[in-house]
C-alpha cells in the first residue's frame, strides 16, 4: 500500500500515490492534477501580481520614474493576460479537478490521461508567455484584448504569445470535455442532475461556454497570426479587411470569457454561504436558472465593449438593453446568498468572511457595470479607471476573493490539516480592507477622466493615484500571507477529520481528510 | 459504501459518444469563428457599418466603370456636408498620393469632383489599386461614387505623375446629423497583394 514499487506493479489498484517527479509529470490522478493546476495558478497569480506592483510604482507619482511609457504598456498587457489565462481559469479548473469527482462521487475524471495533458500544457504556454519579456522588442504591449492595428506592429513576442494563447485555449477546451463529461456520466447513482452542488452546476454551464468560445479566441488569434505572417488582410483596412470585425469577434469569445471567470466564483460561494450559514441554499432551482439565463446572456451583449466604435443607435440599443438584463439573473442570485444568510446560525470562519466580501464587492462591481452599460455613460466613461475600478470588483473581490474563500474552505479536506485561522482572518481583513483603498479610488478617477493603461498622468490625480498605489502595495504584500498559510497548512496542524464544517453536507466531506487517492471506488448511494 | 466491486463502478454511459458530440460542437464554433468573418461583411453591406462604399469592389475588377446614374433631382440647399479627402500609400508601393482638393463643402445632391495626384518614385512599372473608406460608416451608402480611379488598378510608369479624378454625389437623404465626411484612400501594390485583389473581387 506504500512503497513506491508496489505502487509501480500495481497502479491501477487502490495503493497510494507513487513518489517523485513523476508522481506528477505523469499522474493520471483527479487529485494529483487538481493540485498541480492550483500551484501553477497561485504561481502566476504572484508573477502577474508582481507585475501589478511594478505598475502601482510607476503610477505612485506623476510624470515617469521607473518605466518607459514601451514597458509600462508591457507591464498592463501582460498583468491582464496571465492574470486572466494563467491565474483565475487554471485556478477554477483546479478547483473542479478536485471537487467535482469528490463532490458527484466518482472515482476520477472521464478522461484522466487527457486531464494530465490538458495540465502539463499550461506550464509551457506559460514558459513563453514569460519568455516575451526577454526577446528583442519586449513583450505584448497593446492591452491584453489584443487589438489590430496595434497588433501588427509588434515583433517576435506577439507570435509566441499568439502560440502561447492557443495552447492555452486547447488546454481549457480540453478540461472543459473532461468535465462535461465528468459531471454527465459519472454522477453516483441517485444523484439526478436537480441534486447536484451548485458547484457542480456552475461548473457544467462554464465547460460548455467554454467549449462553445474557446473556438472563437483560436479563430481570431489565427487571424491576427495569417495577417502577420502570411499576407491575409482579415483586419488590415487598407487591403479591404477591417479592424474593428476583430473587435466583434474578440468580444464574441470575451464576453462569455468574463463569465467562465466568474461562475465558478458562484458556485465556490454557493457551496460555502449555506454551510456557515448552517442551512440550506435558498432558491435551488432558480440558482440554477438563473446560471444558465446569465450563460445564455452572455452570448448576446458583446458589443457593449464597443460603444465607442461608431455603432448605428439601434445597435447601442439593444446591446445596452441586453446587458441591462443581465442584473436579473444576477440579482436572483444574489437576493438568494442574502435569504441563505436569513435567520442562519452564522459563524465567520475565513471562508465565510471571504464569501460575504464577495457577495458584497461583487455586488459594486455589478453595479459600476449597470453604469457602464449605459451608452452615453460608457462613451464618455470608456477607457477610463471606472472601468479599471469595474473590471476589479467582479474580477478580484469576485473571482480572486471566491477562489480564496475556497480554497480556505477545502484546504482541510485537501490537506487533513486546518489552517491557521487566525491568520487566516488577518488575511481576509488585509485582503478585503487594501482592496478597497487599492480600487475604490480609481471610480473617482475614472469619473474625473483619467485614462487607463497611460503611464503618466495629470497632476489632479495625484493624490487618489498615490492612496490607489498604497492600497496596491499592501494588497501585494497580504497574499505572501496567503502563501505562508497554504504552505504551513499543507505541512501540518491540526488534524482536520472527516467533516471540520459542521454545515457541510456534500459528499467530499464522507470521505477521509485528505480523501484515500482512489476516492468513491464504490460509488455511493445518493438518497 | 455496500458491496459493489471495483470493476463495476456507477452506470456505465458512453464517454466515447459524449466526446464525439462534444468534438463536433467545438468544430463547429471554430467554423462559425471564421462563418463571422463573411457574416460581418454581409452586415456591413447592408448597413454600412464599416464605410465601405456599397457595390465599388464588386464593379471595381477589370476597368469598367460604373454606369453613370441619373443625378438625384433634388439638391438639398438647406444644409452643407464637408468633406475631406485624405490618402495615403501603403507600405511596399514606393508611390507618393496626396489629394489635390482637400476639403469640399457642399450641398448634399449637387455633383463635385476631386483630384488626387499620385507619382511613382521608382524606375518600374507599378500597378496599383486604390481602396476607399468613408467615415462616419454611416455615410457610406449615402456617399455615391459616379466615377472613381478606384474602380480599376491604376498604372504607372517609371517617375511618371498623373491627376485621377473621383466624381461623387453625397446623397440628399444622408442623416442630417452628420455634417463631416471623410473620404479615405489607401494605395496598395497589386502585386504584393495578389490574394487581396482576389479578395476585393468578391467583395
Amino acid at each position: 500500500m506504500n512503497t513506491a514499487t508496489d505502487v509501480a506493479d500495481h497502479h491501477e489498484h487502490e495503493h497510494g500515490a507513487p513518489s517523485g517527479i513523476m508522481r506528477w509529470l505523469t499522474s493520471t490522478n483527479h487529485k494529483d492534477i487538481g493540485t498541480l493546476y492550483l500551484w501553477f495558478s497561485l504561481f502566476m497569480f504572484f508573477f502577474a501580481g508582481a507585475l501589478a506592483m511594478l505598475i502601482r510604482a510607476e503610477l505612485f507619482q506623476p510624470g515617469l520614474q521607473l518605466f518607459q511609457p514601451g514597458v509600462f504598456n508591457q507591464l498592463t498587457t501582460m498583468h491582464g493576460l496571465i492574470m486572466i489565462f494563467g491565474a483565475i481559469m487554471p485556478s477554477l479548473v483546479g478547483f473542479a479537478n478536485w471537487q467535482i469527482p469528490l463532490m458527484i462521487g466518482a472515482s476520477d475524471m472521464a478522461f484522466p490521461r487527457l486531464n494530465n495533458w490538458s495540465f502539463w500544457l499550461l506550464p509551457a504556454a506559460g514558459v513563453l508567455l514569460i519568455a516575451t519579456f526577454f526577446v528583442p522588442g519586449g513583450a505584448l504591449a497593446g492591452g491584453w484584448t489584443m487589438y489590430p492595428p496595434l497588433f501588427m506592429q509588434g515583433g517576435i513576442a506577439y507570435d509566441m504569445s499568439i502560440l502561447a494563447v492557443h495552447i492555452l485555449g486547447i488546454s481549457s477546451i480540453m478540461g472543459a470535455i473532461n468535465i462535461i463529461t465528468t459531471i454527465l456520466n459519472m454522477r453516483a447513482p441517485g444523484m439526478t442532475m436537480m441534486k447536484m452542488p451548485l458547484f457542480v452546476w456552475t461548473w457544467l454551464i462554464t465547460a460548455f461556454l467554454l467549449v462553445a468560445v474557446m473556438p472563437v479566441l483560436a479563430c481570431a488569434i489565427t487571424m491576427l497570426l495569417t495577417d502577420r505572417n502570411f499576407g491575409t488582410h482579415f483586419f488590415d483596412a487598407a487591403a479591404g479587411g477591417d479592424a474593428v470585425m476583430f473587435q466583434h469577434i474578440f468580444w464574441f469569445f470575451g464576453h462569455p470569457e468574463v463569465y467562465i471567470m466568474i461562475l465558478p466564483a458562484f458556485g465556490i460561494v454557493s457551496t460555502i454561504i449555506p454551510a456557515f450559514a448552517r442551512k440550506p441554499l435558498f432558491g435551488y432551482v432558480s440558482m440554477v436558472y438563473a446560471v444558465a439565463s446569465i450563460a445564455f446572456l452572455s452570448f448576446i451583449v458583446w458589443a457593449h465593449h464597443m460603444f465607442t466604435t461608431g455603432m448605428p443607435v439601434g445597435g447601442q440599443l439593444f446591446f445596452m438593453y441586453t446587458t441591462m438584463l443581465i442584473a436579473i439573473p444576477t440579482g436572483v442570485k444574489v437576493f438568494n446568498w442574502v435569504a441563505t444568510l436569513w435567520r442562519g446560525s452564522i459563524t465567520f470562519e475565513t471562508p465565510m468572511l471571504f464569501a460575504i466580501a464577495f457577495v458584497f464587492l461583487f455586488a459594486i462591481g455589478g453595479f459600476s457595470g449597470m453604469v457602464l452599460a449605459l451608452v452615453p455613460v460608457d462613451i464618455q466613461l470608456q477607457d477610463t479607471y471606472y472601468v479599471v475600478a469595474h473590471f476589479h470588483y467582479v474580477l478580484f473581490s469576485g473571482s480572486a476573493m471566491a477562489i480564496m474563500g475556497g480554497v480556505y474552505y477545502w484546504l482541510p479536506k485537501w490537506t487533513g490539516h486546518m489552517y491557521d485561522e487566525r491568520l487566516g482572518k488577518v488575511h481576509f481583513w488585509l485582503t478585503a480592507v487594501a482592496f478597497n483603498i487599492t480600487f475604490f479610488p480609481m471610480h473617482f478617477l475614472g469619473l474625473a477622466g483619467m485614462p487607463r493603461r497611460i503611464p503618466d498622468y495629470a497632476l489632479q490625480f495625484a493624490e487618489f493615484n498615490m492612496i490607489s498605489s498604497l492600497g496596491g502595495f499592501l494588497l501585494g504584500a497580504s497574499q505572501l500571507l496567503f502563501l505562508y498559510i497554504v504552505i504551513k497548512c499543507a505541512r501540518g496542524g491540526l488534524p482536520a477529520g472527516n467533516r471540520p464544517w459542521d454545515g457541510a453536507d456534500t459528499l467530499e466531506w464522507t470521505q477521509t481528510s485528505p480523501p484515500p487517492y482512489h476516492s468513491f471506488v464504490t460509488p455511493p448511494l445518493v438518497k | 459504501m455496500t458491496a459493489a466491486s471495483v470493476d463495476n463502478p456507477a452506470p456505465v454511459r458512453s464517454h466515447r459518444r459524449l466526446l464525439v458530440k462534444l468534438l463536433a460542437v467545438i468544430a463547429l464554433s471554430f467554423a462559425f469563428g471564421f462563418a463571422l468573418v463573411p457574416l460581418y461583411d454581409a452586415l456591413c453591406l447592408v448597413t454600412g457599418l464599416n464605410g465601405k462604399t456599397v457595390g465599388v469592389a464588386a464593379i471595381g475588377v477589370g476597368g469598367l466603370s460604373k454606369p453613370v446614374a441619373a443625378p438625384p433631382s433634388r439638391i438639398d440647399r438647406s444644409r452643407i456636408v464637408s468633406v475631406e479627402f485624405t490618402g495615403t500609400v501603403m507600405p511596399g508601393l514606393p508611390w507618393d498620393m496626396k489629394p489635390l482638393t482637400s476639403r469640399l463643402d457642399l450641398h448634399p445632391g449637387e455633383l463635385h469632383q476631386a483630384m488626387f495626384r499620385v507619382s511613382n518614385r521608382s524606375d518600374q512599372t507599378i500597378v496599383g489599386q486604390a481602396i476607399p473608406s468613408v467615415t462616419p460608416g454611416l455615410a457610406a451608402q449615402h456617399f455615391e461614387k459616379l466615377d472613381c480611379f478606384c474602380f480599376a488598378q491604376q498604372t504607372l510608369a517609371p517617375g511618371e505623375t498623373k491627376d485621377l479624378p473621383l466624381t461623387f454625389i453625397v446623397k440628399p437623404e444622408i442623416d442630417e446629423d452628420i455634417r463631416t465626411i471623410t473620404l479615405a484612400y489607401a494605395f496598395f501594390n497589386t502585386v504584393d497583394a495578389k490574394s487581396t485583389a482576389k479578395k476585393l473581387v468578391t467583395r
